[in-house]
């Protein structure tokens, strides 16, 4: 139990996907405008991370590891992902049309995103289980979101702020991620690795 | 070699395979009419109907939870290539709208209470209590309704007040929503008398703060129609249901009303506002 909680955490804070690992940056400045947008854009890398971190693990411990095929990880990782986004989005629209229209025109924007790709290569790396992975992709995928919800709610308030002409738009984005990152740097340490 | 390419092969041929029974087993049957509104609509998701976009729009109509008229910047025509996709009548004749600025205080005629200098944005200047000009209900003239229009159908005219162009203006209605002291109206686009003034101060304060305000004198009530202009909480209002005319202007002593044809082009108006540097 110890350990789980000790890999959320770090998950969260200390490794934050966005602001420590350099992941999944292109969602992170793109749908950040608004809160709502981000909400959701948060609420489907929850859900596709955390699926996709116990998918890709059973399938590196029962196809690739007893095959040999473990230099085809990344390849295989990306289209195991993208299909089973697919399958998903496919069953949520007919199953749950409410969850679909909350998640629906995220789930594709996410399929081939780095920081999915990311949290499977690095469950393999880390040689964590089947709980761990699920656990470690969960927590990477609520540190995403909560990132998401910071820098949108900064980004909304910069809206009425008078920017200098050439730092509109992205670059003072740019500039906000940035001093988010350096504050999220004075977790380290909290979680000994 | 060979290993990885039977590998990935077989991998993406079992995926698709999956993909493809999926796609069978969870089908879910989609009304031909939507995409048929949808192709009708003019697809500027503006969010004019009050619905997130053009395609949900289309799902309500195709539903018939919307009426074929429902978008507001497709007016007529695409009310009536609506109404033949559904099947239903649609008599059309409605007069075109047109957003216009009830408010012509311009700098040169209204009073300003204090210099501000903050965020160049009526909803920010309006926080600050209700923004520099001394009339409570005026145009703060800072163009929030010039940056929200997505048709760019508005303009600050050298005079800094908003005019709107009527060749682009769909009535859509954000500016309307985004004015934060509510002073801009949808109004039929054939209508030629405006009272252009959105005060509920009484005379006496309007005279002290602004050149071109309605007094509440009442003169335009008595003169126009029954029932053409009204008072409202010390305004006259024109109600545009009612057909004035040019004459009634001419009574009014703040020169609040005025006479324009509203499909002029907004040259025009731009042209008069810094000629005169003053009142249109």
């Amino acid at each position: 139990m110890k350990t789980l909680i000790l890999i959320i955490v770090s998950a969260v804070f200390v490794n934050n996907f966005v602001l420590s690992r350099f992941l999944g940056i292109c969602p992170f400045l793109g749908v950040s405008k608004r809160i709502k947008t981000a909400a959701g854009m948060s609420a489907a890398v929850i859900f596709v991370m955390t699926m996709a971190s116990a998918a890709t693990w059973l399938f590196y411990e029962y196809i690739l590891v007893p095959f040999n095929l473990v230099y085809l990880q990344t390849v295989t990782f990306i289209l195991v992902i993208a299909a089973l986004v697919q399958v998903v989005e496919t069953v949520l629209l007919k199953k749950s049309p409410t969850l679909y229209r909350a998640l629906g025109i995220y789930l594709p924007l996410i399929t081939t995103n780095c920081a999915v790709l990311g949290v499977a290569v690095l469950n393999i790396q880390k040689e964590y289980n089947l709980v761990e992975t699920t656990v470690f992709g969960f927590g990477a995928a609520v540190g995403f979101g909560f990132a998401m919800m910071i820098f949108s709610g900064i980004r909304e308030r910069m809206e009425l702020c008078d920017t200098p002409v050439p730092l509109r738009g992205t670059a003072i984005g740019l500039v906000t991620a940035g001093l988010l990152s350096l504050a999220f740097m004075g977790f380290t340490g909290l979680v000994k690795q | 070699m060979l290993t990885a390419v039977i590998a990935l092969s077989a991998l993406a041929l079992f995926s698709s395979f999956l993909l493809a029974v999926v796609a069978r087993a969870f089908a879910v049957p989609v009304n031909p009419k939507i995409e048929e509104v949808e192709g009708a609509l003019p697809g500027a998701n503006c969010g004019g109907c009050g619905l997130p976009g053009c395609s949900e729009l289309a799902r309500r109509i195709a539903e018939g939870k919307a009426d074929v008229d429902a978008c507001p910047v497709g007016g007529e025509s695409v009310a009536l290539k609506l109404a033949a996709i559904m099947g239903k009548a649609f008599e059309g004749g409605a007069v075109r709208k047109i957003a216009l600025v009830l408010c012509n205080g311009n700098d040169q005629v209204a009073e300003k209470r204090f210099h501000y200098n903050g965020v160049r944005d009526c909803t920010s200047a309006a926080m600050l209590f209700g923004g520099d000009k001394a009339c409570l209900y005026g145009c703060l003239g800072l163009g929030t309704c010039v940056g929200i229009c997505p048709f760019q159908a508005m303009r600050m005219l050298p005079n800094g007040l908003p005019a709107v162009d009527p060749a682009k203006c769909t009535a859509c209605g954000k500016c309307v929503a985004a004015c934060p002291k509510k002073i801009i109206k949808l109004v039929p686009i054939d209508k030629r008398v405006h009272i252009l003034c959105s005060s509920h101060d009484k005379g006496a304060k309007v005279r002290k703060i602004c050149e071109v305000g309605c007094i509440a004198c009442t003169k335009c009530v008595k003169e126009a129609p029954e029932g053409a202009i009204t008072m409202h909480d010390n305004l006259a209002v024109v109600s545009y249901d009612f057909d004035i005319p040019d004459a009634v202007a001419a009574c009014c002593p703040m020169n609040t009303i005025h006479v324009r044809a509203l499909d002029g082009a907004i040259e025009r108006l731009e042209e008069a506002a810094s000629v005169s540097g003053g009142a249109l």
